[in-house]
């Protein structure tokens, strides 16, 4: 299980934009990712709607994961939406 | 109009009916009359009221059949969102984009699942499984508590998919023309909406010169607006529009319909016998011309024997759009619109935008708590010259070589210095006719001194109403004030009318007013020079002004403006008026 924490960092939070593009990586993977809030439930990645409930704001740190061929350069891929201003 | 079988009780006809199907709903609707004609056809609702299916509704067994139903129902949702953001591009693009993801999110795919298993109807388990995360969105509020219209959006357009109810928004096939009924229409509603589609407009709000108003005019579809029950008819039923007396009958007889539109045919055979330049019986040259949203009106104003244009407005260039036109392409659109009437006039109003009609490329005015009174027309432009310089920088290279008599004019002027401010802007460019439009009370009352600094004015009816009478157009409450023929319009219009003759120089009206046939011989009777309206309301001005002398003209006038009340006004007019009966009008 791969696993990365990252601090998201546009001003809208994971939501808008910013969290389309997370779920349209995340939903092209063949494996289950996760997407947490630090301490939190996890909730499918692939899913606008978990992801967009989270409310993840600017600032706050989430835990996302992924088991399978290919999920440590999918995690890369979404810490960098996430950590993009 | 005759009022005696239009009130609130029902015809004689109808007392016989079962108390019962009259207390469903009345076969007679009454509204106001804003586009001339008769329309039949089914009527479509655009209400976007679906409703809540049954608490407690099952499906009949079959499980996986019911799965693939509510996966259908979401995949045709999804892909219509994505369909309709791909040719809306821009912000519009991106929201329609996010909407088709949240139809296609898997997690609610899997809970509308879980739910047709245990044997709950597909319409219900897709209301729950919304039901979910739109109290997820709530609670939190804010940005995400805003996100909840578009997860009912997406949720009734998918149970109206497996209910068979219309989908909300305004449908853009059907086999046969249909009545478009709705609460109202915005612009951009309407944006893509099919001429030969619509037989009729009907909706419960709005006034004369409300969106659909003006929209029904200019396709030369009838209309009947500010028609209380409306959105309450049941979809489908058969509706035959009359959109000069404002009368709408449920389920007509075959009688009925045929009646209708035989005597619809019988007008327009007396419109098609009128023909040639506009001019009073007595030959007195009243130039008619066309108001434009773009090239693609042309057909229909040539069409319909405009003489040229009469107000081309270019906003429609610069709106739905994230970035402004590029020189070329504005030059190009003006002058496909020079080329149309190579020996005609050719007004072209400048971009008229403001906190109504906003443009994305430019930075929001602010908030305005009436837009109506903000920073728009002239104000806008003001602020951003640079937008106006290339406007007019384009405008002028189109000129060149054009043999059209181009004229320009600018919107929303109120004062005598914008009016040397925007002249001088246009010399400048090299354009040698410029003019402004009056709809500000400010400028008809100082017209003197405004036809000074300028070439010539046109007249804005809808807007000199509705700032002369303190009455906001968007505001069906105060419709009854939005009207044109309150004799405190038609002094404005008089005063600006006189000050533009005095100084030898043209005062044309291109507002809605100048579609109406009897407004129109009273303009004319008032000195108005030229008259600029939608192609359609072409014939019906040409044929009454070839019905009446100027002379007639002047005393209709007259009379009209000695009454008190615009009810008045229309019957004073009428009655020096003797050709119109023949019109039918």
């Amino acid at each position: 299980m791969a696993e990365r924490k990252v601090s998201v960092e546009a001003e809208v939070g994971l939501h808008a934009r910013p969290a389309a593009t997370f779920v349209q990586t995340a939903a092209k993977a063949p494996f289950d990712v996760s997407i947490a809030k630090a301490g939190g439930r996890p909730v499918s990645a692939k899913s606008i709607l978990s992801v967009l409930a989270l409310d993840v704001r600017q600032g706050e740190a989430i835990v996302i994961s992924a088991d399978g061929e290919g999920a440590e350069e999918l995690l890369d891929r979404l810490a960098e939406i996430a950590s993009t201003v | 109009m005759d009022r005696r079988d239009t009130g609130s009780g029902p015809a004689p006809d109808e007392i016989t009916e079962s108390p019962e199907a009259q207390e469903l709903i009345p076969r007679l609707l009454t509204g106001t009359g804003v586009s001339p004609g008769a329309g039949y056809g089914p009527a479509r609702l655009v209400v976007g009221d679906v409703p809540e299916p049954a608490a407690g509704s099952r499906h009949d067994g079959d499980a996986p059949a019911e799965r693939d139903r509510a996966e259908r129902a979401l995949d045709e949702v999804a892909a219509d969102l994505e369909e309709r953001g791909a040719r809306a591009g821009g912000d519009a693009e991106d929201v329609l984009v996010a909407q088709a993801m949240m139809a296609r999110d898997p997690e609610l795919a899997a809970s509308v699942g879980l739910l047709i298993d245990q044997g709950v109807a597909a319409p219900r388990a897709i209301f729950e499984a919304f039901g979910k995360y739109r109290d997820l969105l709530a609670a939190a509020g804010g940005y995400l508590g805003e996100r909840v219209a578009d997860l009912d959006d997406i949720r009734d357009r998918v149970i109206a998919v497996l209910t068979g109810l219309p989908i909300p928004g305004i449908p853009l096939d059907a086999a046969e023309p249909y009545v478009l009924v709705a609460r109202d229409l915005a612009p951009a509603d309407t944006a893509l909406l099919p001429k030969d589609l619509v037989a009729a407009f009907v909706t419960e709000q709005g006034g004369p010169t409300s969106h659909t108003a003006i929209l029904a005019r200019s396709m030369g579809v009838p209309a009947v607006v500010g028609c209380a029950g409306a959105t309450a008819v049941e979809p489908g039923t058969p509706v035959l529009v009359d959109g000069a007396t404002g009368r709408v009958r449920l389920s007509p007889s075959e009688d009925e319909v045929a009646d209708a539109l035989r005597a619809e045919e019988a007008r327009r055979a007396v419109l098609s016998a009128a023909a040639g330049p506009g001019a009073t019986a007595d030959g007195h040259a009243v130039p008619l011309l066309a108001n434009i949203g773009g090239p693609r009106d042309l057909e229909a104003a040539l069409a319909a024997g405009a003489e040229g244009v009469g107000l081309y407005r270019t906003e429609f260039l610069f709106l739905d759009r994230d970035t402004a036109p590029t020189p070329e392409e504005q030059e190009e659109a003006y002058r496909a619109v020079f080329e149309a009437f190579p020996h005609g006039r050719v007004v072209v109003r400048t971009l008229d935008a403001g906190a109504d009609k906003p443009l994305p490329f430019l930075p929001p005015p602010g908030e305005e708590p009436n837009p109506a009174l903000g920073e728009r027309g002239i104000r806008m432009f003001r602020r951003h010259p640079d937008i106006m310089t290339a406007q007019l920088g384009a405008l002028a290279r189109a000129v060149t070589g054009a043999t059209a008599n181009v004229e320009i004019m600018a919107p929303m002027v109120a004062t005598a210095q914008e009016a040397a401010w925007f002249a001088e802007a246009c010399r400048t460019a090299g354009l040698d006719s410029a003019g402004i439009m009056i709809e500000v009370p400010s400028a008809a009352i100082r017209a003197a001194d405004l036809i000074e600094v300028v070439d010539f004015f046109s007249i804005g009816t809808n807007d000199l109403t509705q700032y002369a009478l303190a009455a906001d157009r968007q505001v069906s409450g105060v419709a009854g004030l939005q009207d044109p023929w309150h004799p405190a319009v038609l002094d404005l219009i008089r005063t600006a009318a006189s000050a533009a003759s005095a100084a030898g120089k043209g005062c044309g009206v291109c507002g809605e007013a100048a579609a109406d046939p009897v407004l129109a011989c009273v303009l004319v009777g008032m000195g108005v020079s030229s008259l600029s309206m939608a192609a359609p309301a072409l014939p019906w001005v040409r044929a009454a002004l070839a019905a009446h002398t100027l002379e007639q003209c002047r005393t209709a006038a007259a009379a009209a403006r000695s009454s008190v009340t615009p009810g008045d006004a229309v019957e004073a007019a009428r009655a020096e008026l003797p050709g119109l009966h023949q019109l039918g009008l």
